[in-house]
């Protein structure tokens, strides 16, 4: 069985890791208490910006050495930045474990060159403008910005064109120092790890990370909440030449890390839109009346939203919201079977332990929970906590979120 | 039907992948998507199922499930807890030897079929890939595996009975499965399940019929996405992994000179890559890049540079530096049965027979810079193929006047 250990290095960065000595991997991540929803206006899309830069150079390495000597571990590594938290990770085989850690630790140093800023910020505009030529074209985002406003929770993570435009390497620098002390970051191992010579080694690594402190030579001005940031618009329909779906997106609140009811409020989820067998799926997927409808709950450390989202003809989107309506108030009135239940918990069950096979998966749980709560949950306990919820739960999530809850749409469509 | 088993006693799961040739290339002309619908309506019900019989069978055995047509097959798999896979396997066999084909859910499949292409529509990276694979492979081979809407209107239930019993047979057919199993006890399983399904001849290979040519397609989209591609050799060949090596040092990792140099030093585009596609006698790489109208020029150029200019400067780090990428990949698929299951399954499609670890192991291990710096100049990209959708065509190295696509 996996053995969890964790502690807390003398800088404050704390370390925690689910160790499997017969795993033929080892992964490793650090965990950043920095997203979208700590920037202002003009930081926005500055968590994501760096995250980029990480991988551009430090005093010891070029850009190019970083990205060779990653590929030289055989690493199966990134990063992605989320509204909460940007994560550094990469898996491989075990006996690269010190030189794994050497350099993404070294790699969490930047050297934030203004060259290389500005090469980046050109891949940034690049892939906004990836994002705008693909499904839903921005609808989420949008669906966020006006349940959370743009400022906080429903800030965009890629920013905005004008953002990243304007965005100065000396901003970026102060934003660095400002989020990424030892205090505000996690890093989580799973799988094949030696876990003591892990400790000494990062020990050593960010001994002076704990200098790292705001030189306040770039003050950053207070938002302007009397109007919108630079880019941004609340406008729920977007309309989108030349394409020949409509896709929809309803927000409404949701349970967050905390609540209790989120284990019940996952179950729902699945009996309402899972992919292959849900009542969504049923009702609209396996009648082709919509390509995609589905529901699911979306938590964040202090609040949450869930999304239900449909693809289908321009023609037929009315008929099938209507008909997603009818399935939240029949599940709200007459709640779920014990059959329904049964099978959900039986398919999620077995999706855990499937999952947990490989410890790349088993990472970025860890790590975020980790970050966030202070809290561990072994793979046994998940399977516990789902297996728990009733059916009287489950009912009673669909009354907590579903009955009389108000909530908002986003349509992109064509012409 | 071939059986093919590999124990992994380590895992707590096992996967099955099961491959019949009843692929988009053995449809009519006028029918294209029948391969995808049949492959959608043998699963509306089998045996002594309904259609949400077997979802609900699936689901109380835990299985995590997929299934999709290619080129030249129909394929079903699924990983789950092992003690599953002998009722997973016997399901199975209901769904492609017993299957209902309920003609009063045809019309419900079609439509679903039509959801597919419309969604793809409104993908333009997707759109412009189709149509660089059809110009790759020509009419036949470069078929979408979704359909078409006209194709999918003319489909009526005697072609989809059709389809199932011309092609949904054993001849030909590959069972793969990995994870802690005893490989006799799938043997016995497989025998008892599949052991009365008929072997019927197969139609022979169409032949690939793509030519080199340019095509733009108009649109105002943020970015303009590029697709090239060229021939090469199909997995199985003898100098197979020197070419991969290749295509692996152009882009594989983000050390790859594609990602290094089209993307981190010049800032040119967020998503560029090359990567290789095998079918069993014919086979592509295939390109794709993102950029905006204005540097979508210049990145196509400074990309079929480096793709052309490969063996110029090639050293002995960048192909150790892809080895370890590759060791390190396989043995990591030991994690998975899923994975296993579906190399074995490719590999003995492909090849003929199936290819362990080891010696998958040993023959990228003993590959030289010379053998690859050899390989790629006795065969360098030619005639090339490309697709662009953006709001203004591109110079191309091709001559804009070519012939249309048999």
């Amino acid at each position: 069985m996996p053995v969890f250990r964790e502690t807390t290095l003398s800088n404050g960065l704390r370390i925690a890791a689910e160790i499997d000595s017969r795993g033929y991997s080892a992964a490793f991540g650090y965990f950043v208490r920095a997203g979208s929803r700590n920037e202002t206006d003009q930081q926005s899309g500055l968590s994501h910006f760096l995250e980029h830069m990480m991988f551009k150079g430090t005093a010891r390495r070029s850009a190019a050495d970083v990205n060779r000597e990653l590929d030289e571990l055989g690493g199966q590594g990134n990063a992605y930045t989320t509204e909460e938290q940007t994560v550094y990770y990469a898996t491989v085989l075990p006996k690269f474990q010190d030189r794994l850690l050497d350099l993404l630790t070294d790699m969490l140093t930047p050297s934030l060159s203004t060259d290389e800023f500005e090469t980046e910020r050109k891949v940034i505009l690049e892939e906004i403008a990836k994002y705008e030529d693909q499904p839903p074209f921005g609808a989420f985002e949008r669906s966020m910005e006006i349940q959370f406003s743009p400022r906080g929770l429903g800030r965009r993570v890629l920013g905005t064109t004008e953002s990243i435009q304007e965005m100065t390497a000396a901003r970026m620098r102060e934003y660095f120092l400002t989020m990424y002390r030892p205090e505000n970051l996690v890093l989580a191992a799973s799988g094949n790890i030696d876990f003591d010579s892990m400790v000494e080694q990062v020990e050593t690594l960010t001994a002076d990370w704990s200098q790292r402190q705001a030189t306040g030579t770039d003050p950053v001005s207070c938002d302007a909440t009397n109007s919108l940031p630079p880019g941004i618009s609340l406008e729920p329909k977007l309309t989108i030449p030349e394409i020949s779906q409509s896709y929809l997106v309803r927000i409404s609140s949701g349970p967050s890390e905390a609540s209790g009811d989120r284990y019940a409020a996952r179950v729902l989820a699945s009996i309402l839109g899972d992919e292959g067998g849900s009542r969504m799926f049923w009702d609209l997927i396996d009648t082709g009346r919509a390509e995609v409808a589905t529901i699911w709950p979306h938590e964040f450390t202090d609040c949450g939203a869930w999304f239900t989202y449909l693809v289908c003809d321009p023609a037929d989107a009315p008929s099938n919201r209507d008909q997603i309506d009818r399935i939240l108030s029949d599940v709200v009135q007459n709640g779920v079977t014990e059959e329904e239940l049964n099978q959900t918990l039986n398919k999620a069950s077995a999706g855990i332990i499937m999952q947990s096979e490989r410890p790349s998966n088993r990472l970025f749980g860890l790590g975020s929970r980790w970050l966030t709560k202070g809290e561990y949950l072994s793979t046994d306990e998940r399977l516990e906590k789902i297996k728990r919820v009733t059916t009287g739960d489950v009912a009673n999530a669909a009354k907590n979120y579903f009955q009389n809850a108000s909530h908002i749409e986003v349509v992109a469509s064509g012409d | 039907m071939t059986v093919l088993v590999q124990p992994m006693p380590w895992l707590r799961t096992a996967a099955f992948s099961l491959a019949l040739r009843a692929g988009v290339d053995v449809e009519p002309d006028s029918k294209s998507g029948l391969s995808g619908l049949t492959c959608e309506m043998v699963q509306r019900g089998a045996g002594r199922h309904s259609s949400r019989d077997l979802v609900s069978i699936q689901d109380n055995l835990g299985m995590d499930r997929s299934s999709g047509v290619s080129t030249s097959t129909s394929n079903f798999g699924a990983s789950m807890p092992a003690e599953s896979l002998k009722e997973a396997l016997a399901l199975y066999a209901e769904i492609v030897l017993n299957p209902h084909l309920p003609e009063n859910q045809l019309e419900d499949a079609k439509m679903m079929s039509l959801q597919e292409i419309r969604a793809n529509q409104d993908e333009p990276t997707h759109r412009v890939m189709q149509r660089l694979r059809q110009l790759h492979y020509g009419n036949v081979l470069g078929r979408s595996t979704h359909g078409t809407e006209d194709g999918i209107s003319e489909i009526k239930q005697e072609d989809v009975r059709c389809f199932f019993e011309t092609n949904y047979h054993a001849g030909g057919s590959i069972l793969a499965v990995a994870g802690n199993i005893e490989a006799d006890q799938v043997f016995s399983w497989a025998e008892n399940f599949f052991g009365q399904w008929q072997t019927k001849s197969l139609s022979e290979m169409a032949s690939a019929s793509g030519k080199s040519r340019y095509e733009h397609i108009k649109s105002g989209s943020s970015q303009t996405h590029i697709g090239f591609a060229f021939e090469t050799i199909p997995y199985g060949h003898p100098d197979y992994f020197r070419m991969r090596a290749g295509i692996g040092i152009l882009s594989d990792g983000m050390s790859s000179r594609l990602f290094d140099r089209v993307r981190e030093q010049q800032g040119l585009c967020y998503t560029v890559t090359a990567s290789c596609h095998s079918l069993k006698q014919h086979a592509g790489v295939f390109g794709y890049a993102g950029t905006t109208p204005e540097r979508a020029q210049q990145t196509l150029d400074v990309t079929l540079n480096e793709i052309n200019g490969m063996t110029e400067d090639l050293s002995e780090s960048e192909l150790e530096r892809w080895k370890i990428r590759i060791q390190s990949l396989l043995i990591m698929e030991q994690e998975s049965s899923a994975s296993r299951a579906s190399s074995l399954a490719s590999d003995f499609y492909q090849v003929g027979r199936p290819i362990t670890t080891e010696e998958l192991e040993s023959a990228i291990e003993s590959l030289t810079t010379e053998q690859v710096r050899s390989y790629w100049q006795n065969h360098p990209p030619s005639d090339y193929r490309i697709v662009t959708l953006g709001p203004d065509p591109l110079n191309t190295p091709i001559d804009p006047i070519s012939t249309p696509v048999q």
